[in-house]
């Protein structure tokens, strides 16, 4: 029997992700991910990117994770886990283990929808029964807030940096959740920490599904956004808010958004409390916050669009 | 006795990965191994091992499937070649370094620039420093032994080391010999139930892979790979005396031919030993006491039983089918260093003089005559004649 979507029940639940890793006060990720786990009801081997997550919840003999965690390398989480899940459905033939194992890859957007792409995709077309979790922050924190094909357009990056010749980062973030949906895999969604009732919904409809599954999660990061420690929950909040990271799935298919705003906020209202998009409210950039505007609206009308013809 | 056949080297390796029956086979196809993988291929669609297949999008995502596989806790396989190699050599060391036995036939074949398909060792010695095992066979008939027993070697609870089987690109995989195979059962006896280390899947007992180690424990870490790796002798002799009770065919660390006696010899790797033989019987009916090594394990090397078998040479020419650009031979450095701890430091035991050769790259065909080009400049060398080129090439157009 599932432990019921209440704070009550799911606080008495042991964590398998537990305390003494070392992400940084205010990250988005450990929430993303202890969000995750608290959602499933079953046995869990975990594969996880080079990056924050992984540098800092394994180190030397210490470890955070509860469960089988394995890292090998930066671009190669779903490809690793990949070969668990292969190794199990192999040992399933001849050894008595448990049933149901799920199989969940967690990658930062860098590993995610660059160097990892490639990994991600051949696993996702080879049909492991696996849930891939991309946790985005919008950039290659770990290393130092280099610019990823998930940054923003306009953010200020160390690699994309806002000067006076160039405001930041030029280009629109890929949008990775679509690519993944059009792989035509069973389900992918994107979900939020701030409203966790939704991500965790998505991830027991996941698990529940044989196959390849995605999510994309955001998860604020406060040194690379340049905001506030304590505004995580509320910078997520505010994503959702203003479309600029809408909460929808695509179940077979199928387009459901499934949390809409009731009223959409300008997205400078996301933008605001975050340093990385100073810049943009400067005098003379002014065009750049329209075409910020305009993206996330045109993206925005084209997913009620799909959501509507369903 | 097994069955006779007349086979490619590539179907031998396939038939020994067969009689493993591994749990997960990862593959990518690329030139000279592909028929490896898809002959294993057509035994997984046709029921005759239990193995599950991952065709992976590329060759580094092969080997994170058969690290991810092996670390799950079973028998992994994988096959490549060159550039695949290359692309894999992220992951080559992570293998190693987490002690996963995966075994992996390297079909050897020249890297990329220019574009060339055929054999060299370019591949394998660029994975020298990988921390894998390395096995190299002459023949098909060595290939396959070699493979059968790399499992035995790979999977020994003293080492946990993954395996790399190398055989010549087309000379050796699509060249028909005769070789003699074990009976399905003789191997499955042979290399036994694979058995498990700390396998992830076991829930009960969680363990995580994969930590980062920073200055405080890192380098320890790293010489206990070497440590390790200094244990693999034994077990290649222990398992190669097991396999030759099997089977009547004799391995050690390497083989000498004609040595014993000889006052030249050749130091060579595979197919090229072959022909290099028979250009040593033809010296020696000349009256010219040649003779012959071919290294087998390569990684560890075994510098001081090579260093004994040479020692006593006067002057030895090592041949490499691999070229380091603005530097000696990967093989003419070991056999450097492996004489000169037993011949120099002030030993006061002589030395024999050392060239080195550079041949056969990207398929140019080694000759007999070249084989002869070089016993006959040796022999001028053990009677005095000074060294010209320490390094140089054969076989290459002027």
């Amino acid at each position: 029997m599932a432990t019921e979507l209440k704070l009550k029940e799911l606080s008495k639940k042991p964590d398998i992700f537990c305390h003494g890793h070392r992400m940084c006060s205010g990250c988005g990720a450990p929430t993303v991910v202890k969000m995750v786990l608290l959602a499933t009801e079953y046995p869990v081997v975990i594969s996880n990117a080079t990056g924050c997550l992984e540098v800092s919840s394994c180190i030397q003999d210490l470890t955070a994770w509860k469960t089988p965690w394995i890292h090998s390398a930066f671009e190669n989480a779903a490809a690793t886990i990949a070969g668990v899940e292969t190794m199990y459905k192999s040992l399933l033939k001849r050894v008595k283990m448990p049933e149901n194992v799920k199989f969940i890859a967690f990658g930062g957007d860098g590993g995610t929808y660059d160097i990892g792409f490639q990994s991600l995709s051949g696993a996702m077309e080879r049909w492991h029964d696996m849930l891939y979790i991309c946790y985005d922050n919008g950039a290659y924190m770990n290393t130092g807030i280099q610019r990823s094909s998930a940054t923003p357009l306009g953010a200020d990056t160390t690699t994309s940096p806002a000067g006076s010749a160039i405001p930041g980062k030029l280009q629109p973030r890929k949008d990775l959740t679509k690519i993944m949906a059009a792989h035509g895999i069973p389900y992918a969604a994107q979900a939020s920490p701030s409203h966790w009732m939704d991500l965790m919904k998505k991830v027991r409809k996941a698990h529940e599904i044989k196959g390849p599954k995605f999510m994309n999660i955001i998860a604020p990061c406060n040194r690379g956004w340049r905001s506030q420690t304590d505004d995580s929950i509320l910078l997520s909040r505010l994503a959702v808010e203003t479309c600029y990271w809408p909460l929808y799935e695509v179940e077979d298919g199928k387009v459901k958004v499934t949390v809409k705003p009731k009223e959409k906020k300008p997205v400078a209202e996301f933008m605001k409390p975050q340093g990385r998009f100073k810049h943009l409210f400067a005098p003379g950039n002014e065009a750049l916050l329209e075409r910020v505007q305009q993206e996330i609206d045109k993206n925005w009308e084209r997913l009620l669009k799909e959501d509507a013809a369903e | 006795m097994g069955k006779i056949a007349a086979v490619t080297g590539n179907e031998a390796v396939a038939n020994a990965l067969r009689q493993a029956n591994p749990d997960v086979c990862s593959l990518y196809p690329i030139t000279p191994q592909t028929d490896i993988v898809q002959r294993f291929a057509s035994y997984v669609s046709n029921g005759q091992v239990d193995t599950e297949l991952i065709n992976a999008e590329s060759e580094h995502s092969s080997m994170s499937a058969a690290i991810g596989a092996s670390a799950a806790g079973g028998r992994v396989v994988t096959a490549t070649s060159s550039q695949g190699l290359a692309l894999m050599w992220e992951m080559l060391h992570i293998a190693s370094a987490t002690n996963l036995p995966i075994i992996m036939p390297l079909v050897n074949r020249a890297l990329s620039a220019p574009l060339n398909i055929h054999g060299d060792h370019s591949d394998g010695m660029g994975a020298r420093d990988t921390g894998w095992i390395q096995l190299w066979s002459e023949n098909a008939q060595e290939a396959y032994d070699n493979t059968v027993q790399a499992f035995r070697i790979g999977e020994h609870k003293d080492l946990r080391l993954p395996v790399m089987v190398c055989m010549d690109g087309f000379i050796i995989s699509h060249s028909i010999e005769r070789i003699e195979y074990l009976e399905d059962k003789q191997v499955k006896d042979f290399i036994g139930e694979f058995v498990n280390v700390n396998p992830l899947l076991d829930l009960e007992h969680p363990k995580s892979y994969g930590p980062l180690i920073l200055t405080d424990l890192y380098m320890e870490f790293k010489r206990l790979q070497h440590e390790i790796m200094g244990r693999v002798k034994k077990v290649v002799l222990d398992v190669a005396e097991d396999f030759y009770k099997l089977s009547g065919r004799r391995y050690g660390l390497f083989e000498s031919y004609r040595l014993e006696d000889a006052e030249i010899g050749m130091v060579v790797l595979n197919s090229a030993a072959g022909t290099s033989k028979d250009v040593v019987d033809a010296f020696r009916d000349k009256g010219i006491r040649a003779g012959l090594l071919k290294p087998r394990l390569f990684r560890p090397f075994p510098y001081t039983e090579i260093a004994d078998a040479l020692k006593h040479l006067k002057a030895v020419c090592v041949m490499d089918r691999a070229d380091s650009y603005g530097g000696y031979g990967p093989m003419f450095m070991e056999i450097s260093s492996a004489l000169y701890q037993v011949t120099g430091n002030g030993s006061g035991v002589a030395k024999p003089k050392l060239i080195n050769k550079i041949y056969g790259l990207g398929g140019r065909d080694y000759m007999p005559e070249q084989a002869e080009q070089v016993f006959t400049e040796l022999d001028a060398i053990a009677k005095g004649a000074p060294v010209k080129l320490v390094k140089d090439y054969i076989g290459v157009r002027e």
